[in-house]
């Protein structure tokens, strides 16, 4: 109300304000960016701390590093995720690639809808939900064939990391120029060369971020891999979660940080990647 | 925007060849759609049947499940069995766990909103540049281990945690307060975990909004409140709807935030499944739970499409 009055009455001299501004906000989000950063920031710290201790800082090392870059159980989950996340990783692009290829830039066909809703379907059911099914079934086939190993756990990788794949090539393709394929085309270049071509060479960051995001997805996973990972298929995530049960200690920290840096790297990339496109 | 060029062609002798290439092309969709769609199938849907299918069976001795028709894991759920005289009796304990997942899920997206709706304003009103410095930012957590970061949490929440040595450095408090193994924490672990969810869709539309219309409204005497309330808030309606429901979803099937900041006293849903094909060992208790979990989801997922439905489709993705 002071506001109205205000500009009703000397209208010639209101300076010029942010029309945008809203009292607060900027608070807000300041906050929210220490707060998000923060607890990062603490366990980064302390990774370097020459003390066992987690809480008082002493002196700066890279003794935890050192301890972890040696320890047998870190190097053998490292390997393990790596293993699975690789193999998952091409598997689920390759899929996705396939499956955007003709989901997109096409007239609706019959089952087009439940062809993208079922590609999405891992997104839609509980993390947990999907561990707890995924055992059953897996209960059940190794019961009845007695095979064991690595491959149900890359298999159920592959399945969540489709949906993640899948998203930026869709986006790509539906932003991708059909001339250029058409132009090909009309000078008689075969489908098949169009596509490899043409189509390929344009689609590529998209393939390439959504080969990343599944990967860093497949790297991250905690609850699939919980329940369907076997003895022996620890993973990263996996042997740090067991660490944190048993206690902290600056080992864990130190895992952690490399493993955050890792995925900050990643998805920096990733960003570039969607940076390009315009 | 053409789906064809057969329309420039002359139509006579035409119609066997489109009718063919027509043939070609469902090959090449059905080919190129199979494998991913059937290892979907084979993998995500089927074992939910599966699941299905163990929540009215008998629990298996040793894990597992026997083959005989029960309903008791629904039983269970709602009603103790007194093992001596074999009456049931009403238990509150797992509604209690339902209903705190619920309220906890709730209470996060609703404190997500309070936190990220202001950040995602105030991120759409920077200059590009600085704009896209935030959205990196604010992207990084997204996409960085959950386990890690709720660890990071855990650790300023303990009783020798930063906060606690923070307060007692400063001399405000003489005792370390104890705020791990709460609601407290679970909730803001949960906060902490799915806050980006909440920024990146309403800053989506929040980024389209046209401040013209701000500037209508306050050359028609509306105070920067009402400017919020009447205009922005009201555009950025599909946002605010897809980040509630990008929080409260996972949130409501949260494991990982609950295992570590929960402890035993705070349990959830999640764990609470966990537990059930864990130590305790009932796997169809376990797979009914998990379906409850799935029908609360997908009711709360309609809810939000038929809403959403209404105004346009323009945050869907």
């Amino acid at each position: 109300m002071a506001e109205m009055t205000a500009s009703v009455a000397k209208p010639v001299t209101v300076k010029a304000v942010d029309l945008k501004h809203q009292p607060g906000f900027s608070v807000v989000a300041w906050t929210c960016l220490i707060v998000l950063y923060a607890p990062i920031a603490v366990l980064v710290l302390f990774s370097f701390n020459e003390n066992r201790s987690v809480a008082l800082w002493t002196r700066f090392s890279f003794d935890w590093y050192v301890k972890a870059w040696n320890n047998e159980g870190i190097q053998n989950a490292a390997i393990i995720s790596f293993e699975v996340a690789l193999v998952a990783m091409v598997a689920s692009t390759i899929m996705a690639t396939m499956a955007a290829l003709v989901t997109t830039r096409t007239a609706p066909y019959r089952g087009l809808n439940l062809a993208v809703t079922i590609i999405n379907q891992p997104l839609m059911v509980p993390e947990i939900v999907t561990a707890v099914a995924t055992l059953t079934f897996f209960a059940i086939i190794k019961k009845a064939t007695g095979v064991t190993g690595l491959g149900y756990l890359i298999i159920a990788h592959t399945v969540f990391c489709i949906p993640f794949a899948y998203m930026p090539i869709r986006a790509r393709l539906e932003d991708m120029d059909l001339s250029l394929e058409q132009a090909a085309a009309d000078l008689y270049a075969p489908p098949l060369k169009v596509f490899r071509r043409i189509t390929l060479p344009l689609l590529m960051p998209g393939i390439m971020a959504g080969a990343m995001l599944a990967f860093i997805v497949s790297l991250d996973d905690v609850i699939i891999t919980l329940f369907v990972g076997g003895p022996g298929e620890t993973t990263l995530p996996i042997f740090i979660l067991g660490q944190i049960r048993r206690g902290v200690t600056p080992e864990v920290n130190a895992v952690s940080t490399v493993f955050l840096g890792f995925s900050v790297v990643f998805v920096t990339l990733i960003f570039l990647f969607g940076k390009n496109k315009k | 925007m053409t789906k064809s060029s057969n329309h420039q062609l002359p139509e006579s002798n035409l119609s066997a060849s489109v009718i063919a290439a027509e043939k070609q092309l469902k090959k090449t969709r059905m080919l190129l759609l199979a494998p991913g769609i059937l290892i979907i199938l084979l993998i995500g849907i089927l074992p939910l049947s599966i699941v299905l299918t163990y929540s009215f069976m008998t629990p298996g001795d040793y894990g597992g499940v026997k083959a005989e028709f029960s309903t008791a894991a629904y039983v269970q759920l709602l009603f103790e069995e007194d093992i001596f005289d074999e009456t049931f009796s009403f238990t509150s304990s797992y509604l209690q766990i339902f209903g705190r997942s619920l309220a906890l899920a709730i209470f996060a997206t609703v404190a997500s909103l309070l936190i990220g709706f202001p950040t995602a304003y105030f991120i759409a009103t920077r200059t590009p540049e600085t704009r896209s410095a935030w959205l990196f930012m604010i992207t990084i957590p997204f996409w960085t281990n959950l386990l890690i970061r709720t660890y990071a949490m855990l650790l300023i929440l303990r009783d020798e945690g930063a906060i606690n040595l923070g307060l007692m450095k400063l001399g405000l408090i003489e005792k370390a307060i104890p705020m791990l193994y709460t609601n407290f924490a679970v909730c803001l672990g949960l906060i902490y975990a799915f806050l980006p969810f909440m920024i990146l869709p309403i800053y989506a539309s929040l980024e389209k909004l046209d401040f013209r219309l701000v500037e209508a409204g306050f050359d028609l005497y509306a105070n920067r409140f009402k400017v919020l309330k009447r205009i922005i808030i009201p555009l950025a309606k599909p946002g605010i709807a897809a980040g509630c429901i990008l929080v409260f979803i996972p949130s409501l099937g949260a494991f990982i935030t609950p295992e570590l900041l929960g402890g035993g006293k705070s349990l959830m849903i999640g764990n609470l499944i966990n537990i059930q094909f864990g130590s305790s060992r009932n796997w169809p208790f376990g797979s009914a739970i998990a379906l409850i979990l799935m029908a609360l989801v997908l009711v709360s997922l309609m809810i939000y499409v038929k809403r959403s439905g209404e105004k346009g489709a323009s945050a869907h993705g």
